[in-house]
């Protein structure tokens, strides 16, 4: 059974505006799911509507098995939420408003659990520091506790790496890693492709308010993927030889670079019958590469079919 | 019910409340403080009895009152609105509780902070002036529904309000002159009959009517009546917030 099962998800504002559009989508228990889109296109709203933050306008959400308007108690207790904004209590300390977390979501006091929670997020030397006084990645920092603090199935991380330098930003992958070796599903946004193609499980692509594409990460850069071999010419060419037109082929660099586009799912990709036919018509190269689309190209490329 | 997510916000506001204690708590008394000194001791001397009570002793249900009733939307409309206005509403939001819980969470720490705010400024007024209360029962029957009222009344003007001069308003430029021509300093029927007819749409009159008649016995008007206007109003104040809760009125979009 997925953890999250949306079906036929609709959100129109009051405003008139339609942010999702028969949203249908399922999160499997365990998985980092990363969401991307780009700016207004239904990331936040949907977090918001799983989260019971944005009231749906039709539509069903299961969270964990139990619906999130008819058994909100059950579906938000296994739900954690970073938001994109560190909205903090700028007077409360980091100890106080970790335990208040807790104590709204209905949990009893544990100072051993959330004391656990602050060492894993090496925030225990500022746990009596006021929120006021932390810098924005400790304050992010804080914000992951708080949505740890009541022990969630599911966390959702809206644009964490926001405002987070490297080095926190690698703690904090490393983070949702051993997270997600504990049994949590984590639910993300961010801009920074790069990263969700190195840490996520699956990726789902939204723009519009509707669901683009789900899939598996590595499945989805072999589908949409492509791979360019790129070659260093001896001498530039003016123009592509006729009897090589049946390549993808495009000449770069003031035609010193010839770059060819292989389909990765192809079983023969024509390279070595390429390097062949070059080697025939004299054209020698001094340097080759190949690489693969990022998931960021292909991200790019979906967003502008919409 | 969630007892630990009502506790949590309860505990919450109480803490913040105890934080800035020179703004909940000291302040408020020492303007009291300062009405003694003013109108009771200082004025106060030179007026005599009314209804058989010294006047010191005469306004000390009315400075309660007024006390109760600013602080009561003080501390509930700060309550809700704080979090409104720094974006942690979403924690509140996104928790598994029901609003119920969170209106007794927000508006029992606003109550409780002014019935608090009203037992410390009658301990002072016994520095004072000696009073008695004839009926204690009553007493906090008035002191803990004009406190609940005006907390759910806080809280609908929290969840309203725009920005932090909005919540300034409604104390300062409704709550304080109501209190004030409400019957705190004089018994109405020291007015000539035209404005005792105008003070009584003034509700502030029924509340501090029958809070004084708690203390001495003396009403302007009958407890019955000031009984059922707090209860009037009380029910419109609830039929408002589940009007806000039931739409989300500037809590969900």
């Amino acid at each position: 059974m997925p953890i999250i099962s949306i079906k036929q998800l609709n959100k129109t504002y009051a405003s008139g505006h339609q942010a999702l559009h028969n949203i249908d989508l399922e999160i499997q228990s365990g998985e980092i799911f990363a969401l991307l889109g780009p700016n207004g296109a239904g990331k936040t709203t949907l977090i918001s509507i799983i989260c019971g933050i944005v009231t749906p306008t039709s539509g069903e959400v299961l969270a964990s098995g139990h619906n999130i308007v008819s058994e909100y108690r059950a579906a938000r207790s296994k739900i954690g939420l970073v938001p994109q904004e560190l909205t903090t209590d700028a007077f409360e300390t980091t100890w106080s408003t970790v335990n208040f977390s807790r104590g709204l979501f209905g949990k009893p006091k544990n100072h051993a659990s959330v004391e656990k929670i602050l060492k894993q997020l090496s925030l225990w030397d500022k746990k009596d520091a006021k929120l006021r006084t932390l810098s924005g990645g400790m304050k992010r920092r804080v914000m992951i506790a708080k949505a740890l603090s009541h022990e969630p199935e599911i966390l959702f991380l809206d644009e964490p790496s926001a405002g987070v330098d490297v080095e926190l930003r690698r703690d904090m992958w490393e983070m949702v890693r051993d997270l997600r070796e504990n049994g949590v599903t984590i639910i993300l946004t961010t801009h920074y492709i790069e990263e969700a193609e190195q840490i996520a499980d699956r990726v789902g692509v939204i723009s519009g308010g509707k669901i683009v594409v789900v899939e598996e990460k590595t499945a989805l850069m072999q589908k949409l993927g492509k791979k360019e071999l790129r070659l260093q010419l001896q001498t530039g060419m003016t123009e592509i030889p006729d009897n090589l037109s049946d390549y993808d082929l495009k000449l770069e660099a003031d035609g010193t670079e010839l770059i060819y586009s292989f389909d990765t799912k192809q079983e023969h990709t024509g390279i070595a019958e390429l390097l062949r036919k070059l080697d025939k018509q004299g054209i020698d190269f001094k340097d080759l590469r190949s690489s693969q689309s990022s998931l960021e190209e292909i991200f790019v490329k979906l967003v502008r079919e919409q | 019910m969630s007892i630990n997510s009502v506790a949590a916000i309860y505990k919450f506001e109480l803490a913040r409340a105890w934080r800035t204690i020179g703004q909940t708590i000291a302040a408020p008394v020492v303007s009291t403080c300062l009405y003694f000194i003013v109108f009771g001791s200082a004025i106060g001397s030179r007026m005599g009895e009314i209804g058989g009570v010294s006047y010191a002793a005469f306004i000390i249900p009315g400075l309660v009152m007024m006390s109760l009733l600013t602080q009561s939307i003080s501390n509930a409309s700060f309550g809700i609105f704080f979090p409104r206005f720094t974006g942690t509403i979403f924690e509140i939001l996104s928790a598994p509780i029901s609003y119920f819980e969170i209106l007794l969470g927000y508006v029992g720490a606003a109550a409780s902070k002014s019935i608090i705010v009203g037992l410390i400024i009658l301990v002072t007024a016994r520095i004072f002036v000696d009073y008695e209360i004839q009926h204690p029962f009553w007493m906090i029957t008035f002191l803990f529904l004009t406190a609940t009222t005006f907390s759910l009344f806080g809280f609908i003007l929290g969840i309203v309000a725009n920005g932090f001069d909005q919540l300034q308003i409604v104390p300062l430029m409704i709550i304080t002159p109501l209190a004030f021509l409400g019957g705190t300093f004089y018994s109405i029927d020291m007015l000539p009959p035209f404005w005792q007819t105008v003070t009584l749409f003034n509700p502030v009159v029924y509340l501090v009517s029958g809070f004084r008649w708690s203390f001495y016995g003396i009403a302007d008007v009958s407890i019955v009546t000031s009984l059922g206007m707090i209860s009037l109003f009380l029910v419109s104040c609830v039929v408002v917030v589940w009007r806000i809760f039931a739409t989300g009125y500037r809590l969900k979009d």
